[in-house]
């Protein structure tokens, strides 16, 4: 290195500026997500990954709810012995994290006594237990989706008084919001209860490749791991499913570009019995498979199917198109599971003795039995548990605003759970006194500098890290789960302004003109042979796949759905870029690597 | 594989050799005969074998006096190694071939020529005349082990050699570079015998490839036996050989054809054959040139598929020297399918790796899990 040149650093968190006409951002969030001045001594990452937008006052509790059930499963629960949890801090809107890492070789060993003991025990009865993990989420989603919000009418019902209930409606103004709250938590634990043990198996093995094959991406050993069938495929394939009963039917000539769910629906209900056979293969597809969120599941503007019906309905043409030419084809799961087949038996032969593959064996069979709940988990918590738990948020904001504290039910987002609370009480006591809430000269010109704060922030651009730059980062579950290594904290030091970096989450190099979408809803302009640009592709995006060349997203992982699909169609694909989405146009001539998880604008 | 024709031969076909004839016709044309059994593409031409070199040797040196003098001289003696050496050298090259050799070379040479016409007069072109077929004339030792393998890049290679007497030259060239000082003081170091010694020269029709290389079946940086390593530049792969480019790398895993590596070089010279000059044109590359890649993924992940083909033949990993075709009018008719316009030009086992090893990463344990925790119960 140069010795006159100062070597390459980030900004310290203390020496972050306020974002221009955002200086009032503290008030957003809750004084345990600042950074304190001895932060500084410690490396930050900004977590662009599930966080790529500045993040709406309530929408903090996909931060501070995930974050408080990991760390207690690796710290507490099953004592993982080289890791704590992990803390996060926001700064202008965006949350940056870190982890605590053990790192004294004797505490270590005490960890991994008490470690090897419990994990075991998962391993050993894995999908037994996540057959009873699947009952406690369906309990828990029945639970949330069971919360009513008190309609606080004038008087109450009779039965209060003849059933001797004893207890009025405003009362379970709060009982239910905090029920929200807790079950939101609770899902949270059931989230992490497998998923740590499920990244320690993919991280072992992905280790084991990397030591055996040094050149091999994580992208191969993730393709010998993939499940074939796995629910995350769902919703795509139901929606291929009620094209083929539309076509059957005779109804298909409903379903054209930009139709809209409304009238379809309506047109169905004057087909006599073939509207109704469609229309009853579609109520039972929707529950559950529509509760797939647009997005995935940490913003509450990310809707699902059901509260949305424009996706599916943008997607439904096509593929109904699609089945009259002939050219519908299922997922070819059997091909797919042939080939990964090939590759772990062709990587399984080059290893050097059969000591070896014995290891190998075990090791990628632990890989196989985790995956179904690595990427299952994924429909009950992020997407249907998520997507009610926001609705109901929304409903106690449709409460706020009719009692006029808040301009409209969606500003409840503006507001911490904890001043939901405050605003709720609010409501409550001006119920019960029959006077008018206090909270409308309060909270609306919060909510109101809030949005306008919100959009503010919206313009600075996040340091990819902050604080002194780490010796060694190979942090398996960083790694895992943000793609962080070492080389990619080299390319943030040296950053490359033509260059938008993410994560290869699928291999090749292609060019091409960018279709940047911001909504799902969009789907239907995208054309052949374009490259995808998109906030987040979630299975709502599935449709789109037999179309493009190449996905770029701003969030995702090399596990993450995304990627996946696109090692299964055989795209190149770039994901959490951050703001690939803000930084490319519609029309822009883009080169995807999807090797390096680099996206370069080149006309 | 067992040696095929009469051994006594002095000039003999690739197609017809194999792995048996590596003492007689030397590693290099050996395991082009090999790869021509394997069904890969291998530009047509013959060997002059090990028995021309011993008659040749017999005629200039009956006694083996020479040789003997060679042998006796002192290793650290580089002067006189280098008197010597010239003095041998020169009675080489100005010897005329037997004539039994130079029948012989002047037939197969005639056939070969004649093959070319048949190409170009297929298509529509005027034959240049057998005679006139340009050729690489190239040494192909004979030794096996190891030490003779980094040993045979002191001989010499000649390319875009034109003529019936200019290849009898080149041939007697290629003899005189045993003699080379680096060659001899390199045997007198190791006390290697000098009577035992003998070279093929192989003689192939020239190419004039698009784009060339080496290729290894196994990482050169890590030895991960999962990918094929592939180093190219434009033109005549001899600038990469050379060390006037830095070549473009690509990584191609052999399994999924995943390119996990890609480099582009900058390819600051160019080595190309003219059919109109003899030898090899260097030129400066052309500025457009030099940091573009020479090859597609497409080609790279083909020539990965034919590494792997090599490998396999061979069953070991190998180190080979490829060219992919262009507009080489001579070589038209293969046209169209990336893996038709592949040649290769020799195949050798790879070496250094080979001897390395490596130990098993994990072993079995008595419970899958115990893995996660032998692992993940570490520091990091």
């Amino acid at each position: 290195m140069d010795g006159n040149e100062s070597a390459p650093r980030f900004p310290l968190p203390s020496e972050i500026a306020d974002a221009p006409g955002a200086e009032g951002w503290r008030s957003m969030y809750p004084y345990f997500t600042r950074f304190q001045p001895e932060d500084d001594q410690r490396f930050w990452f900004y977590n662009s990954m599930h966080f790529p937008e500045p993040m709406p006052a309530f929408d903090t509790v996909t931060a501070e709810v995930p974050y408080s059930a990991i760390g207690a499963n690796t710290a507490r629960v099953f004592v993982f012995p080289t890791t704590l949890g992990i803390e996060h801090r926001i700064v202008n809107g965006r949350v940056y994290i870190t982890a605590i890492p053990v790192t004294d070789p004797e505490e270590i060993g005490r960890r991994a006594a008490i470690f090897g003991e419990r994990a075991a025990h998962y391993y050993e009865n894995w999908d037994a237990l996540y057959e009873g993990w699947k009952l406690r989420m369906r309990a828990l989603i029945g639970e949330i989706e069971s919360i009513t919000v008190p309609e606080l009418p004038e008087f109450e019902d009779l039965e209060v008084v003849t059933e001797a209930r004893g207890v009025a409606q405003n009362h379970y103004v709060r009982e239910n919001f905090h029920r929200c709250i807790d079950l939101f938590s609770k899902m949270w634990h059931h989230h992490t209860e497998m998923l740590m043990l499920g990244y320690g198996a993919y991280v072992v093995f992905f280790q084991f490749c990397q030591q055996a094959f040094p050149e091999i991406s994580d992208q191969t050993a993730a393709r010998m791991v993939a499940g074939i069938d796995v629910i995350m495929y769902r919703p795509d394939d139901e929606l291929r499913k009620l094209a083929r009963i539309a076509v059957q039917a005779g109804v298909d000539d409903l379903f054209t570009e930009g139709c809209s769910p409304d009238e379809v629906l309506a047109a169905l209900a004057d087909r006599g019995s073939a509207g109704q056979t469609w229309l009853a293969a579609f109520e039972q597809a929707r529950e559950p498979w529509f509760n797939v969120s647009t997005g995935d599941g940490f913003y509450h503007h990310h809707r699902s199917w059901a509260d949305d019906l424009t996706v599916p309905f943008t997607a439904l043409p096509r593929y109904v198109a699609q089945v009259r030419d002939g050219s519908l084809a299922d997922r070819p799961t059997e091909a797919l599971r042939a080939e990964r087949e090939r590759i772990a038996t062709e990587y399984r032969e080059l290893l050097v003795s059969e000591e070896e593959r014995g290891a190998f064996d075990q090791m990628l069979g632990l890989c196989r039995l985790v995956f179904p709940f690595v990427e299952d988990h994924k429909f009950y918590c992020e997407h249907w548990f998520t997507s009610q738990f926001f609705g109901k948020i929304r409903e106690f904001g449709g409460l706020l605003a009719r009692f006029g504290v808040l301009a409209e039910a969606e500003d409840v987002f503006q507001l911490h759970h904890t001043e939901i609370d405050q605003a709720l009480s609010d409501v409550m006591l001006a119920w019960a006194a029959g006077g008018p809430p206090l909270g409308a000269a309060h909270w609306r010109p919060i909510v109101a500098e809030r949005k306008r704060m919100l959009a503010a922030l919206r313009d600075w651009s996040p340091p990819p890290a902050l604080g002194p730059v780490p010796e060694a980062l190979n942090d398996p579950a960083v790694r895992m789960l943000w793609g962080v290594t070492q080389q990619t904290i080299e390319a943030w030091l040296r950053p490359d302004e033509s260059a938008i970096r993410g994560f290869g989450a699928s291999s090749g190099i292609v060019e091409g003109p960018a279709r940047v979408l911001t909504d799902v809803n969009q789907i239907g302009e995208v054309r052949d042979g374009e490259i995808l640009v998109c906030p987040v592709t979630a299975p709502s995006w599935a449709p789109v796949f037999g179309k493009i060349k190449a996905a770029v997203s701003d969030i995702g992982g090399s596990m993450s759905h995304a990627a996946i699909v696109a090692r299964e169609y055989g795209l190149p694909a770039v994901v959490g870029t951050g703001d690939a989405t803000k930084r490319i146009r519609t029309g822009q001539l883009v080169r995807v690597d999807g090797d390096r998880g680099i996206v370069r604008v080149i006309g | 594989m067992e040696s095929s024709g009469a051994p006594t031969r002095l000039v003999r076909e690739i197609a017809d050799l194999g792995a048996g004839d590596l003492a007689s016709a030397g590693g290099k044309a050996a395991s082009l005969g090999e790869l021509t059994r394997a069904g890969l593409r291998v530009p047509p031409g013959y060997v002059v074998t090990a028995k021309a070199f011993a008659l040749a040797m017999a005629a200039l040196d009956p006694d083996g006096l020479l040789r003997d003098e060679i042998a006796r001289l002192p290793a650290d003696d580089l002067g006189a190694i280098g008197r010597a050496a010239a003095g041998v050298r020169a009675r080489i090259t100005a010897a005329p071939l037997p004539a039994s050799v130079a029948a012989e070379v002047t037939a197969a040479h005639g056939r070969l020529g004649a093959g070319a016409a048949e190409v170009t007069a297929a298509h529509g072109r005027l034959g240049a005349g057998a005679a006139a077929v340009a050729v690489a004339v190239r040494s192909s030792a004979t030794g096996e082990d190891s030490a003779e393998a980094s040993f045979a890049g002191l001989q010499d290679t000649y390319l875009g050699v034109g003529g019936l007497d200019a290849v009898l030259d080149r041939v007697r060239a290629c003899w005189a570079s045993l003699y080379n000082d680096e060659s001899v003081a390199y045997r007198r170091r190791l006390g290697l015998p000098e009577d035992g010694l003998g070279m093929g020269v192989v003689v192939q029709r020239m190419l004039s490839p698009r784009a060339a290389g080496v290729m290894f079946t196994r990482s050169p940086v890590t030895g991960d036996r999962s990918v094929v390593a592939i180093e190219a530049t434009w033109g005549l792969g001899s600038a990469l050989v050379a060390g006037e480019v830095t070549p473009d790398s690509f990584t191609v895993s052999k399994v999924t054809g995943e390119i996990t590596g890609r480099r582009v070089g900058s390819k600051l010279r160019l080595q190309t054959f003219l059919a109109s000059e003899p030898g090899v044109t260097a030129v400066a590359m052309p500025i457009e040139m030099r940091g573009r890649p020479c090859l597609t993924d497409d080609e790279a992940r083909t020539l990965a598929r034919v590494a792997r083909r090599v490998e396999e033949h061979f069953g070991s990993p190998q180190d080979i020297e490829w060219a992919l075709l262009g507009d080489d009018p001579a070589f038209s008719s293969l046209h169209g399918e990336t893996a038709d316009r592949i040649m290769l030009l020799q195949s050798r086992p790879e070496t250094v790796w080979a001897a390395r090893g490596r130990s098993p990463v994990a072993s079995p344990q008595p419970r899958a899990s115990d893995h996660i925790l032998s692992r993940l119960g570490k520091p990091l």
